[in-house]
Protein backbone atom coordinates (compact mmCIF):
# COMPACT_ATOMS: atom_id res chain seq x y z
CA UNK A 1 0.00 0.00 0.00
CA UNK A 2 1.72 3.09 -1.02
CA UNK A 3 0.99 6.83 0.45
CA UNK A 4 -3.02 7.26 1.41
CA UNK A 5 -4.30 10.57 1.97
CA UNK A 6 -7.66 11.53 3.78
CA UNK A 7 -9.09 14.19 2.85
CA UNK A 8 -12.47 16.49 2.20
CA UNK A 9 -12.00 18.92 -1.01
CA UNK A 10 -14.38 20.78 1.34
CA UNK A 11 -12.08 21.48 3.56
CA UNK A 12 -9.25 24.12 3.25
CA UNK A 13 -6.14 22.32 4.44
CA UNK A 14 -7.08 19.15 2.46
CA UNK A 15 -6.84 21.10 -0.78
CA UNK A 16 -3.68 22.35 -0.07
CA UNK A 17 -2.52 18.91 0.32
CA UNK A 18 -4.41 17.43 -2.41
CA UNK A 19 -3.38 20.70 -5.19
CA UNK A 20 0.64 20.10 -3.98
CA UNK A 21 0.37 16.65 -4.50
CA UNK A 22 -1.02 16.30 -7.66
CA UNK A 23 1.15 19.61 -9.23
CA UNK A 24 4.08 17.42 -8.29
CA UNK A 25 2.98 13.94 -9.52
CA UNK A 26 3.11 12.37 -5.88
CA UNK A 27 1.78 9.16 -5.88
CA UNK A 28 -1.34 9.13 -3.46
CA UNK A 29 -3.92 6.77 -2.83
CA UNK A 30 -6.99 9.20 -2.20
CA UNK A 31 -9.33 8.33 0.62
CA UNK A 32 -12.35 11.09 0.89
CA UNK A 33 -14.30 11.27 4.46
CA UNK A 34 -17.39 13.12 4.25
CA UNK A 35 -17.35 15.77 6.69
CA UNK A 36 -21.17 17.20 6.33
CA UNK A 37 -21.94 13.75 6.81
CA UNK A 38 -19.94 13.55 9.89
CA UNK A 39 -16.95 10.42 8.60
CA UNK A 40 -14.39 11.92 10.29
CA UNK A 41 -15.94 10.89 13.36
CA UNK A 42 -16.48 7.80 12.36
CA UNK A 43 -15.32 4.65 14.77
CA UNK A 44 -13.35 3.69 11.76
CA UNK A 45 -11.56 6.89 10.80
CA UNK A 46 -11.04 7.77 14.64
CA UNK A 47 -8.84 4.12 14.74
CA UNK A 48 -6.70 5.64 11.82
CA UNK A 49 -6.72 9.37 13.11
CA UNK A 50 -7.78 9.87 16.89
CA UNK A 51 -8.18 13.47 16.52
CA UNK A 52 -10.82 12.99 13.68
CA UNK A 53 -9.45 15.58 11.87
CA UNK A 54 -8.53 15.93 7.93
CA UNK A 55 -6.18 15.77 6.01
CA UNK A 56 -4.58 12.75 7.75
CA UNK A 57 -1.64 11.46 5.82
CA UNK A 58 -0.78 7.32 5.70
CA UNK A 59 2.88 6.59 4.94
CA UNK A 60 2.77 2.63 5.47
CA UNK A 61 2.39 3.18 9.07
CA UNK A 62 3.05 6.43 9.97
CA UNK A 63 0.44 8.68 10.20
CA UNK A 64 0.63 12.11 10.22
CA UNK A 65 -2.02 15.09 11.02
CA UNK A 66 -1.49 19.07 9.97
CA UNK A 67 -1.49 20.31 6.58
CA UNK A 68 1.63 22.37 6.83
CA UNK A 69 3.53 19.07 8.42
CA UNK A 70 2.05 16.68 5.63
CA UNK A 71 3.22 19.74 3.17
CA UNK A 72 6.61 19.90 4.48
CA UNK A 73 7.17 16.17 4.80
CA UNK A 74 5.79 15.27 1.22
CA UNK A 75 8.24 18.44 -0.32
CA UNK A 76 11.25 16.87 1.62
CA UNK A 77 10.66 13.05 0.75
CA UNK A 78 9.68 13.74 -2.71
CA UNK A 79 12.07 16.32 -2.97
CA UNK A 80 9.79 18.91 -4.79
CA UNK A 81 11.20 21.61 -6.59
CA UNK A 82 13.57 23.89 -3.88
CA UNK A 83 10.89 26.77 -4.48
CA UNK A 84 8.26 25.20 -2.59
CA UNK A 85 9.84 25.01 0.54
CA UNK A 86 13.26 26.68 -0.02
CA UNK A 87 16.29 25.42 1.29
CA UNK A 88 17.76 28.87 1.81
CA UNK A 89 18.13 30.03 5.21
CA UNK A 90 16.27 33.18 5.27
CA UNK A 91 13.68 31.95 2.37
CA UNK A 92 12.67 29.21 4.42
CA UNK A 93 12.48 30.89 7.26
CA UNK A 94 9.88 33.15 5.52
CA UNK A 95 7.66 30.57 4.78
CA UNK A 96 7.54 29.42 8.77
CA UNK A 97 6.80 33.03 9.70
CA UNK A 98 3.48 32.65 7.43
CA UNK A 99 2.49 29.87 8.43
CA UNK A 100 2.95 30.84 11.91
CA UNK A 101 0.75 33.71 11.58
CA UNK A 102 -0.96 32.27 9.03
CA UNK A 103 -2.72 29.43 12.04
CA UNK A 104 -3.28 32.57 14.36
CA UNK A 105 -4.74 35.18 12.02
CA UNK A 106 -5.88 33.10 8.65
CA UNK A 107 -6.98 29.80 9.74
CA UNK A 108 -10.59 29.69 11.61
CA UNK A 109 -11.59 33.32 10.40
CA UNK A 110 -12.65 33.08 6.48
CA UNK A 111 -15.37 29.81 7.59
CA UNK A 112 -17.40 32.04 8.93
CA UNK A 113 -19.66 32.86 5.91
CA UNK A 114 -19.58 28.99 5.84
CA UNK A 115 -21.50 29.16 8.93
CA UNK A 116 -24.12 31.37 7.49
CA UNK A 117 -24.74 28.66 5.17
CA UNK A 118 -23.87 25.04 6.89
CA UNK A 119 -25.38 26.11 10.18
CA UNK A 120 -29.37 25.80 9.14
CA UNK A 121 -28.54 22.36 8.62
CA UNK A 122 -28.23 22.24 12.46
CA UNK A 123 -30.53 24.95 12.92
CA UNK A 124 -27.89 27.36 14.12
CA UNK A 125 -28.12 30.93 13.08
CA UNK A 126 -24.90 33.32 13.23
CA UNK A 127 -26.27 36.61 14.99
CA UNK A 128 -25.45 39.64 12.78
CA UNK A 129 -23.06 41.24 15.13
CA UNK A 130 -20.95 38.11 15.03
CA UNK A 131 -21.28 38.23 10.99
CA UNK A 132 -20.30 42.16 11.71
CA UNK A 133 -17.15 41.27 14.09
CA UNK A 134 -15.89 38.38 11.72
CA UNK A 135 -16.31 41.16 8.66
CA UNK A 136 -14.10 43.20 10.50
CA UNK A 137 -11.72 40.32 11.57
CA UNK A 138 -11.53 39.46 7.86
CA UNK A 139 -10.72 42.57 6.36
CA UNK A 140 -8.29 43.19 8.93
CA UNK A 141 -6.13 39.82 8.05
CA UNK A 142 -6.17 40.80 4.23
CA UNK A 143 -5.10 43.98 5.36
CA UNK A 144 -1.83 42.36 7.40
CA UNK A 145 -1.53 39.78 4.33
CA UNK A 146 -1.54 42.47 1.75
CA UNK A 147 0.96 44.90 3.39
CA UNK A 148 3.17 42.27 5.56
CA UNK A 149 3.30 39.40 3.95
CA UNK A 150 2.83 40.65 0.15
CA UNK A 151 4.46 43.95 0.38
CA UNK A 152 5.43 44.38 -3.22
CA UNK A 153 6.53 40.79 -3.96
CA UNK A 154 5.14 38.10 -6.36
CA UNK A 155 4.24 36.07 -3.65
CA UNK A 156 4.00 36.08 -0.20
CA UNK A 157 7.59 34.20 1.24
CA UNK A 158 9.50 35.50 -1.28
CA UNK A 159 10.08 35.79 -5.34
CA UNK A 160 8.41 32.32 -6.23
CA UNK A 161 5.41 29.90 -5.30
CA UNK A 162 5.81 28.51 -1.85
CA UNK A 163 3.63 26.46 0.54
CA UNK A 164 2.37 29.64 1.64
CA UNK A 165 0.90 30.44 -0.98
CA UNK A 166 -0.88 27.46 -1.42
CA UNK A 167 -2.39 27.67 2.25
CA UNK A 168 -3.51 31.26 1.85
CA UNK A 169 -4.86 30.71 -1.41
CA UNK A 170 -7.07 27.42 -0.04
CA UNK A 171 -8.66 29.47 3.15
CA UNK A 172 -9.26 33.13 1.07
CA UNK A 173 -10.98 30.53 -1.75
CA UNK A 174 -13.75 29.25 0.85
CA UNK A 175 -15.25 31.97 1.65
CA UNK A 176 -15.28 33.29 -1.99
CA UNK A 177 -16.98 30.11 -3.20
CA UNK A 178 -20.19 31.02 -1.20
CA UNK A 179 -20.07 34.39 -3.75
CA UNK A 180 -18.13 36.42 -0.75
CA UNK A 181 -16.00 39.29 -3.20
CA UNK A 182 -13.31 39.04 -0.81
CA UNK A 183 -10.61 40.01 -3.86
CA UNK A 184 -13.43 43.40 -4.71
CA UNK A 185 -11.37 46.67 -4.21
CA UNK A 186 -7.81 44.71 -3.52
CA UNK A 187 -6.26 44.71 -7.01
CA UNK A 188 -2.97 43.63 -5.14
CA UNK A 189 -4.22 40.66 -3.70
CA UNK A 190 -6.17 40.01 -6.83
CA UNK A 191 -3.22 40.15 -8.83
CA UNK A 192 -1.88 37.41 -6.95
CA UNK A 193 -4.74 35.22 -6.58
CA UNK A 194 -4.11 35.19 -10.20
CA UNK A 195 -0.71 34.20 -10.34
CA UNK A 196 -0.60 31.22 -7.94
CA UNK A 197 -3.66 29.65 -10.03
CA UNK A 198 -2.06 30.29 -13.06
CA UNK A 199 1.07 28.64 -11.87
CA UNK A 200 -0.76 25.58 -10.88
CA UNK A 201 -2.80 26.20 -13.52
CA UNK A 202 -6.43 26.40 -14.24
CA UNK A 203 -7.86 22.51 -14.38
CA UNK A 204 -6.12 21.69 -11.12
CA UNK A 205 -7.72 24.79 -9.44
CA UNK A 206 -10.82 23.86 -10.98
CA UNK A 207 -10.56 20.37 -9.70
CA UNK A 208 -9.64 21.31 -6.42
CA UNK A 209 -12.55 23.76 -6.14
CA UNK A 210 -14.95 22.27 -7.58
CA UNK A 211 -17.40 21.12 -4.22
CA UNK A 212 -16.67 23.80 -2.78
CA UNK A 213 -18.61 26.29 -5.95
CA UNK A 214 -21.01 23.50 -5.29
CA UNK A 215 -22.34 23.77 -2.18
CA UNK A 216 -24.22 26.87 -2.50
CA UNK A 217 -26.42 25.26 -5.06
CA UNK A 218 -26.78 22.42 -2.88
CA UNK A 219 -27.78 24.18 -0.27
CA UNK A 220 -30.36 26.19 -2.21
CA UNK A 221 -31.61 22.83 -4.07
CA UNK A 222 -31.53 21.89 -0.01
CA UNK A 223 -29.38 18.72 -1.53
CA UNK A 224 -27.05 18.78 0.86
CA UNK A 225 -26.45 15.93 3.29
CA UNK A 226 -28.06 15.83 7.01
CA UNK A 227 -25.26 15.63 9.65
CA UNK A 228 -24.87 12.83 11.83
CA UNK A 229 -24.90 13.05 14.84
CA UNK A 230 -21.23 13.21 15.94
CA UNK A 231 -20.87 15.60 13.07
CA UNK A 232 -23.56 18.04 15.00
CA UNK A 233 -21.49 17.95 18.01
CA UNK A 234 -18.54 18.50 16.24
CA UNK A 235 -20.10 21.48 14.09
CA UNK A 236 -21.53 23.27 17.31
CA UNK A 237 -18.43 23.15 18.82
CA UNK A 238 -16.95 24.83 15.97
CA UNK A 239 -19.38 27.50 15.39
CA UNK A 240 -19.19 28.52 19.48
CA UNK A 241 -15.40 29.20 18.90
CA UNK A 242 -15.53 31.86 16.07
CA UNK A 243 -15.43 34.79 17.99
CA UNK B 1 25.57 44.55 15.51
CA UNK B 2 24.96 40.71 15.94
CA UNK B 3 22.11 39.29 16.46
CA UNK B 4 19.24 40.61 18.45
CA UNK B 5 15.76 39.05 20.04
CA UNK B 6 13.04 41.31 21.34
CA UNK B 7 11.13 40.22 24.34
CA UNK B 8 9.29 40.14 27.12
CA UNK B 9 9.18 37.28 29.26
CA UNK B 10 5.75 37.51 30.06
CA UNK B 11 4.88 36.20 27.02
CA UNK B 12 5.14 32.19 26.37
CA UNK B 13 6.36 32.36 22.90
CA UNK B 14 8.97 35.43 24.23
CA UNK B 15 9.57 32.37 26.98
CA UNK B 16 10.85 29.82 24.15
CA UNK B 17 12.85 31.80 22.37
CA UNK B 18 14.86 32.94 25.39
CA UNK B 19 15.36 29.29 26.91
CA UNK B 20 16.47 27.90 23.62
CA UNK B 21 18.58 30.80 22.89
CA UNK B 22 20.60 30.89 26.19
CA UNK B 23 20.44 26.83 26.39
CA UNK B 24 22.38 26.22 23.26
CA UNK B 25 24.90 29.26 24.02
CA UNK B 26 23.81 31.39 21.11
CA UNK B 27 25.45 35.25 21.61
CA UNK B 28 22.07 37.72 21.43
CA UNK B 29 21.64 41.32 22.81
CA UNK B 30 18.27 41.58 24.65
CA UNK B 31 15.65 44.10 23.90
CA UNK B 32 12.93 44.11 26.32
CA UNK B 33 9.77 44.75 24.61
CA UNK B 34 7.42 45.96 28.06
CA UNK B 35 3.87 44.23 26.88
CA UNK B 36 2.33 45.37 30.11
CA UNK B 37 3.76 48.76 29.08
CA UNK B 38 2.12 48.93 25.80
CA UNK B 39 6.11 49.17 24.23
CA UNK B 40 4.90 46.43 21.62
CA UNK B 41 2.33 49.19 20.31
CA UNK B 42 4.37 51.94 20.37
CA UNK B 43 5.73 53.47 16.77
CA UNK B 44 9.47 52.31 17.85
CA UNK B 45 9.09 49.03 17.76
CA UNK B 46 6.31 48.93 14.55
CA UNK B 47 9.97 49.86 12.78
CA UNK B 48 10.72 46.57 13.94
CA UNK B 49 7.54 44.97 13.85
CA UNK B 50 4.77 46.10 12.08
CA UNK B 51 2.91 43.08 13.44
CA UNK B 52 3.65 44.91 17.24
CA UNK B 53 4.04 40.94 18.15
CA UNK B 54 6.60 39.68 20.36
CA UNK B 55 8.86 37.68 20.00
CA UNK B 56 10.93 39.30 17.02
CA UNK B 57 14.66 38.62 16.16
CA UNK B 58 17.27 40.71 13.57
CA UNK B 59 20.23 39.28 12.47
CA UNK B 60 21.43 42.41 10.43
CA UNK B 61 19.44 43.37 7.89
CA UNK B 62 16.85 40.50 8.48
CA UNK B 63 13.96 40.61 10.88
CA UNK B 64 11.77 37.96 11.70
CA UNK B 65 9.01 37.46 13.54
CA UNK B 66 6.74 34.28 14.56
CA UNK B 67 8.20 32.19 17.57
CA UNK B 68 8.58 28.88 15.32
CA UNK B 69 9.98 30.41 12.31
CA UNK B 70 12.70 32.11 15.10
CA UNK B 71 13.52 28.92 17.06
CA UNK B 72 13.38 27.00 13.05
CA UNK B 73 15.64 29.76 11.95
CA UNK B 74 18.23 29.69 14.98
CA UNK B 75 18.61 25.81 14.91
CA UNK B 76 19.19 25.72 11.26
CA UNK B 77 21.70 29.03 11.65
CA UNK B 78 23.65 27.74 14.22
CA UNK B 79 23.81 23.74 13.51
CA UNK B 80 22.36 22.87 17.07
CA UNK B 81 21.75 19.57 18.16
CA UNK B 82 20.02 17.54 15.94
CA UNK B 83 17.42 16.36 18.85
CA UNK B 84 15.89 19.58 19.28
CA UNK B 85 14.71 19.44 14.99
CA UNK B 86 15.65 16.00 13.78
CA UNK B 87 17.15 15.52 10.49
CA UNK B 88 15.24 12.08 9.90
CA UNK B 89 12.09 12.68 8.02
CA UNK B 90 9.06 11.06 10.23
CA UNK B 91 11.00 12.10 13.68
CA UNK B 92 10.57 15.75 12.01
CA UNK B 93 7.19 15.62 10.72
CA UNK B 94 6.34 14.72 14.46
CA UNK B 95 8.09 17.98 15.32
CA UNK B 96 6.20 19.98 12.54
CA UNK B 97 2.85 18.44 13.60
CA UNK B 98 3.32 19.06 17.01
CA UNK B 99 4.09 22.93 16.42
CA UNK B 100 1.54 23.26 13.96
CA UNK B 101 -1.60 21.84 16.56
CA UNK B 102 -0.32 23.89 19.31
CA UNK B 103 -1.60 27.15 17.63
CA UNK B 104 -4.90 26.77 17.83
CA UNK B 105 -4.79 24.74 20.73
CA UNK B 106 -2.92 24.65 23.93
CA UNK B 107 -2.03 27.96 23.02
CA UNK B 108 -5.13 29.95 22.88
CA UNK B 109 -6.47 27.35 26.20
CA UNK B 110 -3.50 28.61 27.89
CA UNK B 111 -3.49 32.36 27.04
CA UNK B 112 -7.39 32.50 27.94
CA UNK B 113 -6.45 30.80 30.82
CA UNK B 114 -3.89 33.33 32.17
CA UNK B 115 -6.29 36.68 30.91
CA UNK B 116 -9.65 35.19 32.23
CA UNK B 117 -8.23 33.86 35.44
CA UNK B 118 -6.53 36.13 36.63
CA UNK B 119 -5.27 39.66 34.57
CA UNK B 120 -8.68 40.76 33.39
CA UNK B 121 -9.63 40.66 36.80
CA UNK B 122 -6.63 41.71 39.09
CA UNK B 123 -4.09 43.53 36.46
CA UNK B 124 -6.99 45.47 34.38
CA UNK B 125 -9.59 45.30 36.95
CA UNK B 126 -12.37 43.57 34.54
CA UNK B 127 -14.31 41.13 36.03
CA UNK B 128 -15.04 38.07 34.01
CA UNK B 129 -18.25 35.87 34.77
CA UNK B 130 -17.96 32.35 36.19
CA UNK B 131 -19.10 30.94 33.46
CA UNK B 132 -16.56 32.70 30.64
CA UNK B 133 -13.99 31.28 33.05
CA UNK B 134 -15.64 28.05 33.17
CA UNK B 135 -15.36 27.52 30.00
CA UNK B 136 -11.71 28.35 29.40
CA UNK B 137 -10.23 26.22 32.38
CA UNK B 138 -12.75 22.80 30.65
CA UNK B 139 -11.00 24.11 27.55
CA UNK B 140 -7.97 23.87 28.94
CA UNK B 141 -8.37 20.30 30.68
CA UNK B 142 -9.92 18.82 27.32
CA UNK B 143 -6.40 20.57 25.62
CA UNK B 144 -4.25 19.03 28.60
CA UNK B 145 -5.88 15.75 28.19
CA UNK B 146 -5.23 15.93 24.07
CA UNK B 147 -1.53 16.69 24.65
CA UNK B 148 -1.46 13.70 27.26
CA UNK B 149 -3.21 11.00 24.98
CA UNK B 150 -2.02 12.27 21.56
CA UNK B 151 1.53 13.96 21.69
CA UNK B 152 2.94 12.49 24.90
CA UNK B 153 1.03 8.92 25.14
CA UNK B 154 4.24 6.80 27.02
CA UNK B 155 7.01 8.57 25.41
CA UNK B 156 9.82 10.39 27.57
CA UNK B 157 9.07 13.79 25.52
CA UNK B 158 6.42 14.73 23.02
CA UNK B 159 7.77 13.77 19.76
CA UNK B 160 10.39 10.90 20.98
CA UNK B 161 12.72 9.99 23.34
CA UNK B 162 14.43 13.08 23.36
CA UNK B 163 13.45 16.75 23.99
CA UNK B 164 12.91 18.51 20.91
CA UNK B 165 11.47 22.32 20.17
CA UNK B 166 7.91 20.62 21.05
CA UNK B 167 8.38 20.33 24.40
CA UNK B 168 10.10 23.87 24.44
CA UNK B 169 6.94 25.46 23.57
CA UNK B 170 4.37 23.06 24.84
CA UNK B 171 6.25 23.49 28.47
CA UNK B 172 5.87 27.59 28.17
CA UNK B 173 2.78 27.38 27.08
CA UNK B 174 2.09 25.46 30.21
CA UNK B 175 2.99 28.03 32.48
CA UNK B 176 1.19 30.52 31.99
CA UNK B 177 -1.95 29.10 33.48
CA UNK B 178 0.53 27.95 36.01
CA UNK B 179 1.56 31.77 36.48
CA UNK B 180 -2.38 32.31 37.12
CA UNK B 181 -2.58 30.01 39.88
CA UNK B 182 -4.15 26.63 38.28
CA UNK B 183 -3.18 23.76 39.23
CA UNK B 184 -2.05 22.23 35.50
CA UNK B 185 -0.17 19.04 36.73
CA UNK B 186 -2.32 17.98 39.76
CA UNK B 187 -3.59 14.93 39.03
CA UNK B 188 -1.82 14.35 36.11
CA UNK B 189 1.32 12.78 36.83
CA UNK B 190 2.38 11.87 33.24
CA UNK B 191 2.53 15.25 32.40
CA UNK B 192 3.99 16.25 35.97
CA UNK B 193 7.23 13.98 35.30
CA UNK B 194 7.57 14.85 31.59
CA UNK B 195 7.51 18.76 33.19
CA UNK B 196 10.32 17.36 35.08
CA UNK B 197 12.43 15.84 32.82
CA UNK B 198 11.97 18.97 30.41
CA UNK B 199 13.35 21.42 33.24
CA UNK B 200 15.73 18.70 34.02
CA UNK B 201 17.06 18.65 30.13
CA UNK B 202 17.08 22.53 29.97
CA UNK B 203 18.61 23.23 32.98
CA UNK B 204 16.68 24.32 36.34
CA UNK B 205 18.69 27.60 37.02
CA UNK B 206 17.18 28.68 33.25
CA UNK B 207 13.75 27.54 33.34
CA UNK B 208 13.66 29.03 36.85
CA UNK B 209 14.97 32.37 35.46
CA UNK B 210 12.97 32.40 32.39
CA UNK B 211 9.71 31.96 34.23
CA UNK B 212 10.01 34.27 37.49
CA UNK B 213 7.94 37.10 35.18
CA UNK B 214 5.17 34.92 34.38
CA UNK B 215 5.04 33.71 38.31
CA UNK B 216 5.00 37.09 39.84
CA UNK B 217 2.40 38.37 37.41
CA UNK B 218 0.07 37.31 40.64
CA UNK B 219 1.89 40.20 42.02
CA UNK B 220 1.22 42.82 39.61
CA UNK B 221 -0.31 46.29 40.48
CA UNK B 222 -3.30 47.29 38.67
CA UNK B 223 -2.70 49.11 35.57
CA UNK B 224 -3.52 53.07 35.48
CA UNK B 225 -6.58 54.17 33.60
CA UNK B 226 -4.32 55.79 30.16
CA UNK B 227 -2.47 51.83 30.10
CA UNK B 228 -5.70 50.28 30.63
CA UNK B 229 -7.43 51.95 27.77
CA UNK B 230 -3.86 51.44 25.33
CA UNK B 231 -3.78 47.94 25.97
CA UNK B 232 -7.55 46.99 26.13
CA UNK B 233 -8.22 46.85 22.25
CA UNK B 234 -5.07 44.67 22.24
CA UNK B 235 -5.98 42.05 24.84
CA UNK B 236 -9.38 41.60 22.85
CA UNK B 237 -7.48 41.29 19.77
CA UNK B 238 -4.83 38.52 20.86
CA UNK B 239 -7.80 37.07 23.30
CA UNK B 240 -10.88 36.68 20.55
Amino acid sequence: MGLELFLDLLSQPSRAVYIFAKKNGIPLELRTVDLIKGHHKSKEFLQINNLGKLPTLKDGDFILTESSAILIYLSCKYQTPDHWYPSDLQARARVHEYLGWHADCIRGTFGVPWVQVLGPLIGVQVPAEKVERNRTAIDQALQWLEDKFLGDRPFLAGQQVTLADLMALEELMQPVALGYELFEGRPRLAAWRGRVEAFLGAELCQEAHSIIFSILEQAAKKTLPTPSPEAYLAMLLRFARIP
Amino acid sequence: MGLELYLDLLSQPCRAVYIFAKKNDIAFELRMVDLIKGQHLSDAFAQVNPLKKVPALKDGDFTLTESVAILLYLTRKYKLPDHWYPQDLQARARVDEYLAWQHTTLRRSCLRALWHKMMFPVFLGEPVSPQTLAATLAELDVTLQLLEDKFLQNKAFLTGPHISLADLVAITELMHPVGAGCQVFEGRPKLATWRQRVEAAVGEDLFREAHEVILKAKDLPPADPTIKQKLMPWVLAMIR
